[in-house]
């Protein structure tokens, strides 16, 4: 969790200029970070590159404009780090 | 290539949807009004029609690669590079090179040339959504017969695990 954190949020830092040390596990990348979704399509490419996997963000978003889901479960860090981690073993299982 | 209708491509050589590649080829046509303001006496091909010159070719490979299922829509260019100018009359070929398929999104690379020099190329990104409805994809449909789309393309196995 830790290493995913650290290349998710370099990824983050250095696609939308943020400092590093304003990124922190609990921020929520749109609420706190001020990430809109076309620089989420970057940081989804950078992710989707680093980790060999790919985000479901359509079905994510579709989720949450349904109401199935928050955005605080896709889109606070730490949540995202563990469903990246979980799509790595996913991958490899 | 029509200026005045946003017809940045006149035809679709060929795509390779297992590569991830498509070629397309246009004319600069030798009259348009676009020529009168750009500029008077010394007519220029913009470089903004460049870059849609790559957006479309990118936007052809990416709805194909899902097999018409999403239209494409220009999100974005990375280090676009317009190398040499563009006059009227000028033949073009685009080239396109699918770099990431993601979840609603495709990056790609795109360099137009012209007489097999680089005219300029960009990295894209491309969102990809729903068709707004069946007219708006059976205009897009037609667009692409119009534009010789290799149809036979989306009938290889890779078009159809999209």
């Amino acid at each position: 969790m830790s290493s995913t954190f650290d290349t998710v949020a370099n990824i983050i830092s250095e696609t939308c200029d943020i400092p590093r040390e304003k990124i922190t596990a609990q921020s929520h990348a749109i609420d706190d970070l001020g990430i809109d979704s076309l620089d989420f399509l970057d940081i989804a490419f950078a992710i989707d590159k680093a980790f060999g996997i790919k985000l479901p963000l359509e079905q994510w978003t579709q989720e949450v404009n349904e109401g199935k889901a928050s955005t605080e479960q896709y889109f606070v860090l730490e949540n995202l780090c563990a469903r990246i981690d979980d799509l790595i073993k996913a991958k490899g299982a | 290539m029509r200026l005045e209708y946003f017809e940045l491509i006149d035809r679709i050589i060929d795509i390779d949807l297992s590569a991830g590649t498509i070629r397309t080829e246009a004319v600069v046509p030798h009259e348009s009004t676009v020529f009168e303001g750009h500029f008077p006496g010394y007519p220029l091909m913009p470089g903004v029609l460049l870059c849609e010159t790559m957006a479309q070719t990118c936007g052809w490979l990416s709805m194909a690669k899902l097999n018409f299922t999403r239209m494409a829509f220009l999100a974005g260019f990375k280090e676009v590079k317009l190398r040499t100018f563009v006059t009227p009359g000028t033949l073009l070929e685009g080239h396109g090179q699918l770099l990431h398929e993601g979840s609603g999104f495709t990056r790609l690379r795109c360099q137009v040339l012209a007489g097999g020099k680089t005219v300029c190329d960009s990295e894209l990104s491309m969102r990809l959504m729903p068709f707004l409805n069946d007219a708006f994809k059976a205009m897009v449909m037609d667009r692409a017969a119009r534009l010789s789309f290799p149809f036979a393309a989306l009938e290889s196995p890779e078009a159809n695990n999209a």
